[in-house]
C-alpha cells in the first residue's frame, strides 16, 4: 500500500504497468518491487523447489525471491528494474497460476524432499537419470525460463581507463571520489542505483545539514563538475588481474524497446587505483516460516517506507539483535503506520525508536499466513509467549559488509567478533582500497571520514597530493549488536530463500558428515543461486560452526566469486557474434567477382571466388572442369592476392632466411625464386612458399593463405629471439599487393601486353619489378598449374582494374577467369601441397622433401626431424592414387591392403585431397601410404565407413600430370 | 590481466598471445644430440610462482617479451623485450 505524503517517487508522474495481466499504477521513481508492494501485491514468485509464495525480502541486488520475467527476459529483479508506463511482467516458478500452484504439493511433501534427496533417492537405475529424473526436476525446479529466441535487443562491450576507481556511490564512495578528483585524478565513480547516496537514499537522516540523499545528489553534480566520470546503473561485478575491473551498466531497462541505445553495456575497466565503498548488506534471522510474503528485512522495509512511500501493510511489526533495526521502527511510527512492537532480542537493549511498544528479550519463533503476513508469534523472558496481528514484519540479523570483490583474486575475509560479520582482510586485491562499511565502519560520518582518507592515499599513491577536505556534520551511529542466526523452535526456518534451503538441511548436512563450508554448500546447495547467498551464507556458516562445535572463523569462510550479480551472456559476449566474431576479408576482386556469379568459399577470414559460372551450367562442376581444361589449354587469371607475403630486408636477410628455411637462400640470385620449406622446431612442416630476391637486400616470401599469420609471428619469434643483432626488417605486407596468377599456354601474350615494356626473356622461376599503366608492378614467372605461369602484383588499390585489364585479354584469346575450385584440381593433378597435406604432423622425409634439407647449415627445425621415428620406413608417405570406377574418391578415407578387412589395425593410410580431373578423364587422390614411396603400382582398397565408400585405387607418384614439369618450364 | 609492454605501454591481455615457457628463447648449440634438443623442446617445470614466459604483443608493435608472472597470483614481476633480455 502506499503511505500517503511519504516517500521521493514522483507523485505527479502516475504510471500504469501490468503484472501477470492484471493493471497497476506506480509513480515515476519507483521500481517494480516499489510498485508492486504499492499496489498491495504481496506474492511476487514462487521459491525454487518448494514453491511457496514469496514477497520482496530487499531493497536492492542481493533480492532472492521478487524475480520476474520482462518480455523475453527472465529473472529480473523486481527490486532493480525501475518502472515504467507500460511495463508488463510476469511471475515465475508456477503453474497455472501464480495464487494457485501444482507443484506447491512439494512444500508438502518437504519431510522428504531435504537436504541431500536428490543424490540418495534417483541413484538407480543409473540409465533413468538422463532419461527420466533430471528432465523431470527440471521441469519441477528452477527459476524463469528463456525465451529460446536470440536477444532483439543489443548489447555492447566497451573499455574504460581512469586513475582511480571508486565502485559504490554512498558517503564513502563520494568522498574518495571527491578528494581523489580534486587532486586532480581521473576518476570513474560507479553505482549499481541509478541515483548516487547508497543507503542514504533509504534514510531519514541530514548530512551537511541537508537531507542525505539531496546532499548526495549535490555531490555528484559537483563531481561531473571536477570531470568524474559518474557512472550510475553501473554494477561492479568482478575484480581483475592488474586493476582490469568489470562492470554491467544497464542503459536501458528490461521491457524497453531502446531504439539506438544498447540494453546494457558490459564494461572493462582499467584503473591504477580502486576504492571498494560498497557498503553492508543486512541479513535475515531464521525462525519458523520466516519466509511469508511480508516479511523482510529491516532495513528494506525502511527503505521502502523512507524512498518510496510504500508499506507491506499498515501494522508492522519490527525483530532485530541490534541498534539499526530501532530505525526502522521509528521511521515506520514517524511515516504514520502502527508500529505493533519492536523485538529486540538483547535483553538488556534500550528503546532508539522513540512511542513504540517495545519487547527487549523476546524473539520471533513463528511468522503465519501462508499467502500473506497476518500475525507473529513471540517467545519471551520466562518461557512468556505472545501472538500479535501484523501485515508487515521487518527482520535484522545485522549487516555484512559487502566485502564480495575483495574475494575475486583469492583472499579471504576476516572474522570481526564484534560485528559478527567478516570484514576484508588487507591488501585483498592488488590495488584496491576499502572504505567505509564495506570495512566495518559502519556510521554516516565514520564513512564520510574513511572515504576522505582513502581518496587521499589512493592519490598519494598515484603521485598526487590531496588533502582531507571538510568532513559534512553527520550522524554516527554505531552498530551495537548481539549476533542471532536462528531462533529456536519446531518447523522449517529458512537460510537461503532463493535455494530453499533451511536450518534443518544445514544441520543434517553437518550430521552426514558435510561438516565444511564447502561440502555444506554443495549438499544443500546453500549460497549457490544467482544471488551468491548474499543474505544467507554468513547465517549457514554460523549454523553449520553451532553445529559441529566450533567457532566462525575455525569453521571457514564464504568464498566469493566474480560476477557480483548475474551478467548476461548477451552482455558479456557483446560484439562476439556474426562479422565481430569473424570479420570478414575481401580481397580487391571481390565485388567484381560476385557481379560475375562467383560463389564465395571462406579460406580462414578471406572470401574467394570458388567458381565463375557460364550459361548453362548448373552444377559447380560443370564450371570447375571447363576452367581446368580453359587453363590447360588456353589461359585463366586467377586472384591470389589472399595469400601471405613478408618482406624480409637488409644487409642480412639472406642469412636470417637460411636459418628458418630447410634450404639454402642466401644463394640466391637477384631477379630469382626459389621454393621454400620451413619446418617447427619439432620437425615438422610448418609452411611452404616461395622466395624471390627483388634486389640485393630484398627479398619477398609468399606463405600459404591459412598460415599467413602463424608464420609471421613464427619469423617474428625467430629474428626477435634467435638473431636479434642481425641486420634486418620483417613486415607483413599481404594487404599492400593485389597478386594474380595468369596461367595456360598462351599466358605469356595475356601478360606482356599489359606490360608498359615487353618482358623478354624472363626465365622459370624469375622475377623482377616492371610497371603497369605507369604503376609499379611485380612480375613473378611461377606456376601453382603446371602450365607456363605468371604472377603479376601490384598496389591493392589498382587490383580490380588489372583483373579488368587481364580478364579482357584472356577472353579475347578464349581464355577467362578461374577460381579456387579449378586451383585446387590443377594442383592436386601436379601434386603441389596445401594443408590439407602439410596438416601439421607431416615431415620433410614424409613429403619426399628431405633432401631439401640443406646440409651445410643450420634451421629451425633441423636437429629433431632427423629423429630415428620422424624418418622410419614405415611412415605415412605422400602418394597420388589413381581411383577406378565412377565413385569419387573422398579425402578422410583410409587406405587398406586389397584382401584386408578394412578396420583400423589394417590400417595403411589416408586420402587428403581428392578430385575429378578433366585433364587425365580419371578420378584422382592424394593421400599418406606407409612406406609409401616403395608401394607405386600397387592395388589398394579407399574406405570411408561413414560415407559408404569402398573402391579400388592404384598407387602412383603424387605428381599426376606431366611429371617432368615441361609445360610450365617451356 | 594487463602487460606493460617495454614499447607500448600497459595493455589488455586480448593484444598478446602466449607461447609458453621462456626456455623457448635460447636454442641449444647447434651439434647437440637429440636428447638435449628434444627435452630443450618438450620437458616443462610446471612452476606454481615466478615463472619467465613468453607473450607476443600481436595486437599491437609485434614485440616478443619474456614476462615474469607468478603462476599463483598472477601478478607480473617485470617485463622485458625478448632480444634485450637473452642475448646480453
Amino acid at each position: 500500500m502506499r503511505i500517503e505524503g511519504r516517500g521521493r517517487v514522483d507523485r505527479g508522474t502516475p504510471l500504469r504497468f501490468r503484472f501477470d495481466g492484471r493493471e497497476m499504477e506506480g509513480f515515476g521513481g519507483d521500481t517494480l518491487a516499489s510498485a508492486l508492494m504499492g499496489a498491495g501485491v504481496g506474492v511476487v514468485g514462487r521459491s525454487f523447489k518448494y514453491h511457496r509464495p514469496r514477497g520482496v525480502l530487499t531493497d536492492g541486488s542481493a533480492e532472492p525471491n521478487a524475480l520476474v520475467t520482462i518480455g523475453d527476459e527472465p529473472n529480473i529483479r523486481a527490486t532493480m528494474q525501475p518502472l515504467f508506463h507500460g511495463l508488463q511482467a510476469v511471475s515465475q516458478n508456477r503453474w497455472p497460476s501464480l495464487g494457485f500452484d501444482l507443484m506447491a504439493v512439494n512444500d508438502l511433501a518437504a519431510p522428504f524432499l531435504g537436504a541431500g534427496f536428490y543424490y540418495k533417492t534417483f541413484m538407480w537405475p543409473q540409465r533413468f537419470w538422463e532419461r527420466l529424473y533430471e528432465p523431470m526436476i527440471r521441469r519441477a525446479a528452477g527459476l524463469g525460463a528463456l525465451s529460446g529466441k536470440p536477444p532483439e535487443e543489443h548489447y555492447e562491450t566497451a573499455f574504460a581507463f581512469c586513475d582511480l576507481l571508486v565502485i559504490g556511490a554512498g558517503p564513502a564512495g563520494l568522498m574518495a571520489a571527491l578528494t581523489a578528483a580534486q587532486a586532480g585524478a581521473e576518476v570513474i565513480l560507479c553505482d549499481e542505483d541509478a541515483a548516487p547516496g547508497g543507503r542514504l537514499l533509504a534514510e531519514v537522516e541530514d548530512v551537511g545539514g541537508v537531507a542525505g540523499h539531496l546532499w548526495a545528489a549535490g555531490m555528484a553534480e559537483r563531481l561531473r563538475g571536477l570531470g568524474v566520470r559518474v557512472m550510475p546503473r553501473t554494477t561492479v561485478t568482478g575484480a581483475y588481474d592488474q586493476g582490469t575491473y568489470g562492470a554491467l551498466e544497464q542503459v536501458v531497462p528490461a521491457g524497453v524497446h531502446p531504439g539506438g541505445a544498447p540494453r546494457e553495456c558490459f564494461w572493462r575497466i582499467a584503473a591504477r587505483r580502486a576504492v571498494l565503498c560498497t557498503g553492508a548488506l543486512e541479513r535475515p534471522i531464521a525462525f519458523r516460516d520466516n519466509d511469508r510474503p511480508g516479511v523482510m528485512l529491516a532495513g528494506a522495509l525502511r527503505a521502502y517506507v523512507n524512498r518510496w512511500g510504500v508499506a507491506p501493510g499498515r501494522r508492522v511489526a519490527v525483530f532485530g539483535n541490534n541498534d539499526d533495526a530501532h530505525r526502522t521502527a521509528r521511521d515506520a511510527a514517524a511515516a504514520g503506520l502502527k508500529v505493533v512492537a519492536l523485538v529486540d532480542s538483547r535483553p538488556d537493549a534500550v528503546n532508539l525508536a522513540g512511542d513504540v511498544p517495545f519487547m527487549p528479550g523476546w524473539q520471533v519463533t513463528q511468522a503465519i499466513g501462508r499467502g500473506g503476513l497476518r500475525a507473529i508469534r513471540l517467545a519471551g523472558p520466562g518461557g512468556r509467549g505472545r501472538m500479535l496481528e501484523v501485515d508487515g514484519l521487518g527482520v535484522s540479523g545485522g549487516w555484512n559488509p559487502s566485502v564480495h570483490l575483495t574475494s575475486h583474486m583469492g583472499a579471504r575475509p576476516v572474522w570481526d567478533p564484534g560485528l559478527a560479520a567478516f570484514v576484508p582482510s588487507e591488501a585483498a586485491v592488488p590495488g584496491m582500497s576499502v572504505a567505509g562499511s564495506a570495512r566495518g565502519r559502519m556510521g554516516t560520518a565514520a564513512c564520510l571520514r574513511d572515504g576522505a582518507e582513502r581518496g587521499v592515499e589512493a592519490a598519494g599513491e598515484l603521485g598526487l597530493r590531496a588533502s582531507m577536505p571538510d568532513l559534512p556534520e553527520a550522524g554516527d551511529d554505531l552498530l551495537r549488536l548481539r549476533a542471532l542466526w536462528a531462533v529456536p523452535g519446531k518447523g522449517r526456518a529458512w537460510v537461503d530463500f532463493q535455494n530453499d534451503v533451511t536450518v534443518k538441511d544445514v544441520r543434517q548436512a553437518a550430521s552426514e558428515g558435510y561438516g565444511t563450508v564447502e561440502h555444506m554448500k554443495r549438499y544443500t546447495t546453500q549460497g549457490m543461486a544467482t544471488d551468491q547467498g548474499k543474505s544467507s551464507n554468513v547465517v549457514a556458516l554460523a549454523l553449520l560452526a553451532q553445529a559441529t562445535g566450533r567457532d566462525i572463523p575455525g569453521t571457514g569462510t564464504t568464498t566469493f566469486r566474480p560476477p557480483f550479480v548475474p551478467v548476461s551472456i548477451a552482455a558479456m559476449g557483446a560484439g562476439g557474434r556474426g562479422k565481430r566474431f569473424a570479420p570478414e576479408r575481401r580481397t580487391t576482386t571481390d565485388a567484381l567477382s560476385r557481379a560475375m556469379g562467383a560463389p564465395m568459399i571462406e579460406a580462414g577470414l578471406w572470401y574467394r571466388s570458388a567458381y565463375f559460372p557460364r550459361e548453362g551450367e548448373t552444377t559447380w562442376r560443370q564450371a570447375c572442369d571447363r576452367e581446368v581444361r580453359m587453363v590447360r589449354q588456353t589461359v585463366g587469371v586467377c586472384e591470389v592476392s589472399t595469400l601471405g607475403k613478408i618482406a624480409v630486408s637488409g644487409p642480412e636477410a639472406g642469412r636470417f632466411l637460411d636459418l628458418v628455411y630447410t634450404n639454402t637462400m642466401s644463394t640466391l640470385a637477384e631477379g630469382r625464386v626459389r621454393y621454400g620449406l620451413m619446418l617447427r622446431e619439432d620437425g615438422h612442416v610448418m609452411d611452404d612458399g616461395t622466395v624471390s630476391r627483388l634486389s640485393a637486400h630484398d627479398f619477398l616470401l609468399t606463405t600459404t593463405t591459412a598460415a599467413a599469420g602463424q608464420v609471421m609471428r613464427h619469423l617474428d619469434f625467430v629474428q626477435q629471439a634467435y638473431a636479434p643483432r642481425m641486420a634486418l626488417r620483417l613486415v607483413s605486407v599481404t594487404e599492400h599487393w593485389a597478386q594474380f596468377a595468369v596461367a595456360g599456354p598462351l599466358a605469356r601474350g595475356v601478360v606482356d601486353g599489359l606490360l608498359d615494356a615487353p618482358m623478354g626473356d624472363l626465365p622459370f622461376m624469375g622475377c623482377r619489378a616492371v610497371t603497369v599503366g605507369g604503376v609499379g608492378a611485380r612480375l613473378f614467372r611461377i606456376s601453382f598449374s603446371g602450365e607456363l605461369g605468371f604472377e603479376i602484383a601490384v598496389p591493392a588499390r589498382y587490383g580490380e582494374s588489372l583483373f579488368r585489364a587481364l580478364l579482357g585479354r584472356a577472353e579475347a584469346l578464349g581464355g577467362g577467369a578461374y577460381g579456387l575450385e579449378a586451383l585446387n584440381v590443377l594442383r592436386i593433378e601436379k601434386g603441389f601441397l596445401t594443408h590439407a597435406e602439410m596438416h601439421g604432423r607431416v615431415t620433410a622425409f614424409d613429403l619426399g622433401m628431405h633432401r631439401m634439407i640443406a646440409p651445410g647449415k643450420d634451421c629451425i627445425g633441423k636437429a629433431l626431424a632427423s629423429r630415428p621415428g620422424l624418418v622410419a620406413e614405415d611412415r605415412e608417405m605422400l602418394v597420388g592414387l589413381w581411383v577406378a570406377g565412377d565413385r569419387a574418391p573422398l579425402a578422410g578415407a583410409h587406405l587398406f591392403a586389397e584382401g584386408a578387412s578394412p578396420v583400423s589395425e589394417n590400417d595403411q593410410g589416408y586420402v587428403t585431397s581428392a578430385c575429378w580431373s578433366p585433364t587425365l578423364e580419371q578420378w584422382l587422390a592424394l593421400g599418406f601410404l606407409k612406406n609409401g614411396r616403395a608401394r607405386q603400382g600397387e592395388r589398394l582398397r579407399m574406405v570411408d565407413h561413414l560415407r559408404r565408400l569402398d573402391v579400388a585405387c592404384n598407387v602412383a607418384e603424387a605428381v599426376a600430370f606431366d611429371p617432368d614439369g615441361g609445360r610450365m618450364r617451356g | 590481466m594487463r602487460i606493460d609492454c617495454p614499447l607500448c605501454g600497459a595493455r589488455d591481455r586480448r593484444e598478446f598471445s602466449v607461447l609458453g615457457d621462456a626456455a623457448m628463447a635460447v636454442r641449444p648449440e647447434v651439434g647437440a644430440d637429440t636428447q638435449t634438443w628434444s627435452d630443450w623442446l618438450h620437458l616443462r617445470d610446471n612452476t606454481a610462482g615466478r615463472l619467465r614466459e613468453l607473450w607476443y604483443h600481436e595486437g599491437g608493435c609485434a614485440a616478443w617479451l619474456v614476462v615474469e608472472r607468478d603462476t599463483v597470483s598472477h601478478a607480473v614481476h617485470g617485463v622485458s623485450l625478448v632480444g634485450a633480455s637473452d642475448a646480453d
